[in-house]
């Protein structure tokens, strides 16, 4: 008997498992595919938000506060790819203006620190590639960019290190209520559980409905993006965001915690729970509405264009408290934008709404962060040397792109709690096909390192999702 | 920190001929690196013949004119010195990491930039649809095909008529599988005629010109695509659409230099190339930095490649045996009409001995045309040209006696012939 089980590998699952595996508590996480950290998780904006946007007095305003301080702590704890690059809202004219002076007000409501309104020359000297119509901005330091997966991972692994066990390909199909317990069947397994977390993203509806519970509906929302090779990151210093308009929250423009330029999304509603495609309106969109932020951007070095969802609900706010309709199922769910800067502050909450709920927790004595990886290009030429000294595998670089070592793959494969299978798994844990080539060059050999690791034939290995098998067959197999 | 004369970056076929010519023209002390485990390049995929007519006067396969440059090297003084990737260059100090050494710093008197080129990628063409396994830069599918041994799938639609597309749609159809079509953007094809009639037409491989991919469908994994025709402005037309059920899609999009090293290294890039401006002795702006082949700009023939790179290993040899540049001021290559890049962007007239070889694409496609070379509005040489197209790289040689004739700069045009009635 589990004392929780937390459904759902995205941010907010790991975050929930990470906290909970500071208590002396029996927990489980089930996801339904075959990695964590690949749904809403791993396509969106990778931006830590300072806290202006929510409505002052929500759940929203105090997690997103809250998580942005604690994501910078664990970061730091954590190696996760994070850059403390500021924020601003840019203003073309004087409703916008009034619109910045409203944000800077509800900023102050909800405890951000350090903003400041800036006027046009200001702006333009801190970033000068911007459009010269711009009026003024909205500054806010305390904003960030963070890998969001490797948040996710980073999280995932502290859980797992410290007790959290967790059951990928454990699709939840059933949800039993017997003797004031529950009977989840997932992948084939009946797990028995006291409290159920559901962090299911987009499907938390669905897993709301097998409890007969469903009292809110997930709507998702499609956002389509550029990804800018890291030759163009002279564009913009920080995170570029324009004011709201009818069509909506306004395309960005804005490096990422590794250093590539980031620009979009639009926002398509009512979407397909699993259509991730991308569109040439949607993307011409994007691009239409980038150029009013500025006209600098060289679309030939765009790497890659995608598509992630947001599991919009049907309420205002983050839907997070035990369900009105089934004792000891807890929601966490509609967890929008700023979903990825709470999390952190979701999980840290969830602990204060189940010990509300009754379960008493005790704090465990040695609770500990996992060891973190080593990144080789972070490395000083020193370090680089001691590297290689100490494991030789880090002189043969497989990524050329982004630099990254044979000894940092074989480390994700042998020093991770929850280990990659595919070479999508590897490339969010190392980064490795994330460059410019998109793995043109690469993936074969992360491919063969798959195979020698696991001991398996190439046929096998996927790319990414179930069915995504990377080779057709052996040469000279293929006339049958 | 070692030191040595040369330091050649990158063993395929432009480094290892900088490597043979720097070594015949003196320079003993040279250092080649190479990030794979063999050197050759792209060269040792490309198992298909019709390398070297030029070169050696016969037709060989990749690996084998690979291979005659890998014994040449065997008869120098050339370390070769494999499984070892650069990670930048600073002030002529290079610093690298292997296996073998870990990592290690040279610091060189001069350097050759020979890194090749990789392929374009969905990222930049803006195929639109789903995400899912399937989508292969054609250069991948070769390397899996004819190195690892497996064929990345069954049914496959060829997007964009590049010489690899072509070679790999002819490729995979001798290995069982169906090649369903090859779409180019464009009115015209992008790689080499002959690879147009040996690798689709003889095997009655439909191509669609004036067509691209307007759809990829497949959530986890490809299950077909939507090609349609496109207008003169480039956008597709609606109620053309075909469906293609497939599950691969290649794309054969084009090359880009590898230049990151370049730019980390601060040397000033040709917005056109993709790589660094050059002299005529390959010598890029910084001062002992010479460059060559696919780095510097993306050749059709890996002859033109061994040639050119000859001629970057023979300058580096004299800069180094001569104890530095001679005096002499450059005088820069203009384009013209027609022309979309020339390499070289510049020329001392003064360091020329015989005449200089002037590389360039043109812009369109061009019967009976002249290139012509002007200087400051005086037409200082004509070359004439039957046919003229943006995917075959022209070369004219300006014989030392004309350019002395050319001051302040010399401009490169593509003009074509008025038609004559005869």
């Amino acid at each position: 008997m589990y004392d929780i089980t937390i459904i759902g590998g995205g941010v907010c699952g790991a975050a929930i498992a990470m906290y909970l595996s500071k208590y002396d508590v029996k927990c489980c996480l089930l996801e339904k595919d075959n990695d964590i950290a690949i749904g809403t998780t791993r396509a969106n904006s990778g931006i830590v938000h300072a806290g202006y946007d929510p409505e002052p007095d929500t759940l929203m305003a105090r997690l997103n506060v809250r998580g942005c301080e604690l994501i910078e702590h664990l970061a730091e704890k954590l190696n996760i790819p994070y850059r403390k690059v500021g924020s601003m809202v840019i203003a073309f004219d004087a409703k916008d203006e009034a619109h910045l002076h409203k944000l800077y007000e509800r900023g102050i409501a909800n405890g951000v620190r350090g903003m400041e309104l800036l006027g046009k020359d200001t702006l333009l000297e801190r970033e000068p590639n911007l459009s010269p119509n711009v009026t003024g901005a909205l500054y806010a330091p305390s904003a960030a960019v963070v890998n969001p997966w490797r948040l996710c991972l980073a999280m995932a692994e502290t859980a797992a290190k410290n007790g959290v066990e967790f059951f990928l390909n454990s699709e939840v199909t059933i949800i039993e209520k017997i003797n004031g317990a529950f009977a989840v069947t997932a992948g084939g397994k009946v797990f028995d559980t006291r409290y159920i977390i559901n962090a299911a993203g987009l499907y938390s509806d669905k897993i709301a409905e097998l409890v007969g519970a469903k009292d809110f509906e997930i709507h998702a929302s499609k956002g389509q993006y550029y990804l800018l090779d890291k030759t163009s990151d002279w564009i913009v210093n920080s995170v570029i965001f324009q004011c709201p308009t009818e069509k909506g929250k306004g395309v960005l423009v804005s490096p990422t915690a590794e250093g590539n330029i980031i620009v979009g999304p639009n926002a398509e509603s009512d979407n397909e729970r699993d259509d991730v495609s991308t569109t040439r309106e949607g993307l011409e969109f994007v691009s239409a509405e980038a150029a009013k932020t500025t006209k600098l951007i060289d679309y030939r070095e765009n790497i890659r264009s995608f598509a992630g969802l947001r599991a919009n609900s049907d309420k205002r706010d983050f839907i997070i408290g035990e369900s009105a309709l089934c004792r000891h199922f807890i929601n966490v769910a509609g967890i929008k934008s700023p979903g990825l800067t709470s999390s952190p502050a979701i999980g840290e909450y969830v602990i204060e709404v189940l010990e509300d709920c009754g379960l008493i927790l005790t704090e465990k004595e040695n609770w500990e962060y996992p060891e973190p990886h080593i990144c080789f290009a972070e490395l000083s030429n020193e370090q680089k040397a001691e590297a290689c000294r100490r494991n030789k595998l880090y002189g043969n670089v497989v990524c050329r792109c982004n630099l990254v070592t044979e000894g940092e793959i074989l480390d994700a494969l042998e020093n991770s709690y929850i280990k990659p299978t595919t070479l999508d798994g590897i490339k969010r844990r190392t980064g490795s096909g994330m460059g410019r080539c998109q793995g043109g060059f690469c993936g074969v050999k992360v491919h063969e390192i798959l195979c020698k690791y696991y001991g398996v034939p190439a046929e096998e290995v996927l790319w990414d999702k179930d069915g995504s098998y990377i080779v057709a067959g052996k040469v000279g197999e293929s006339n049958d | 920190m070692t030191k040595r004369d040369i330091v050649i970056i990158g063993a395929g076929p432009a480094g290892m001929a900088a490597a043979v010519a720097a070594y015949e023209s003196g320079v003993t002390d040279i250092l080649l690196l190479e990030r794979d485990c063999e050197a050759g390049g792209i060269l040792n995929q490309c198992i298909h013949n019709g390398f070297g007519l030029h070169r050696f006067g016969e037709e060989l396969t990749g690996p084998e004119y690979a291979g005659r440059f890998i014994d040449m090297l065997k008869d120098t003084s050339v370390t070769l010195q494999l499984g070892t990737t650069v990670l930048n260059i600073e002030n002529k100090i290079v610093s690298a990491v292997s296996v073998e050494n870990g990592f290690e710093q040279i610091e060189a008197k001069a350097i050759i930039l020979a890194m090749g080129c990789r392929e374009r990628n969905r990222g930049p063409i803006f195929v639109p649809g789903d995400r899912g396994r399937g989508v292969f830069t054609a250069g991948a599918a070769q390397r899996y095909l004819n190195i690892e041994g497996y064929l990345v799938g069954k049914r496959v639609v060829i997007l964009g008529s590049g010489d690899i597309g072509l070679i790999m749609a002819r490729r995979m159809t001798l290995e069982g599988a169906k090649v369903l079509a090859v779409s180019e953007i464009m009115p015209y094809t992008n790689g080499l005629s002959r690879n147009v009639a040996q690798c689709l037409e003889d095997f009655g491989i439909p191509l669609y010109l004036s067509h691209t991919v307007t759809k990829v469908l497949g959530k986890n994994s490809l299950e077909g695509i939507v090609l349609s025709q496109v207008g003169a402005d480039m956008k597709p037309i609606e109620g053309t659409e075909k469906y293609f059920e497939c599950d691969t899609l290649l794309l054969s999009v084009g090359l880009v230099p590898e230049n990151e090293l370049t730019r980390q290294a601060g040397i000033e890039l040709d917005n056109r190339t993709k790589g660094a401006t050059v002299g005529e002795d390959m010598q890029t702006s910084e001062e002992g930095v010479f460059a060559c082949g696919n780095v510097l700009h993306v050749h059709d023939l890996v002859d033109y490649v061994s040639a050119e790179s000859e001629r970057a290993g023979r300058s580096a040899a004299k800069y180094i045996l001569s104890g530095g540049n001679a005096e002499g001021e450059a005088i820069p290559v203009k384009n013209g009409a027609d022309i979309s890049y020339t390499v070289p962007q510049r020329i001392t007239v003064a360091n020329v001995e015989k005449g200089v070889d002037i590389f360039m694409r043109v812009r369109k496609k061009m019967e009976s045309a002249d290139i012509v070379v002007e200087s400051e509005g005086e037409k200082i040489a004509s070359f004439p040209r039957k046919f003229l197209a943006p995917a075959e790289m022209q070369k004219i040689t300006l014989p030392k006696v004309l350019l002395e004739r050319a001051h302040g700069s010399i401009t490169v045009s593509a003009i074509e012939r008025e038609e004559v009635n005869e």
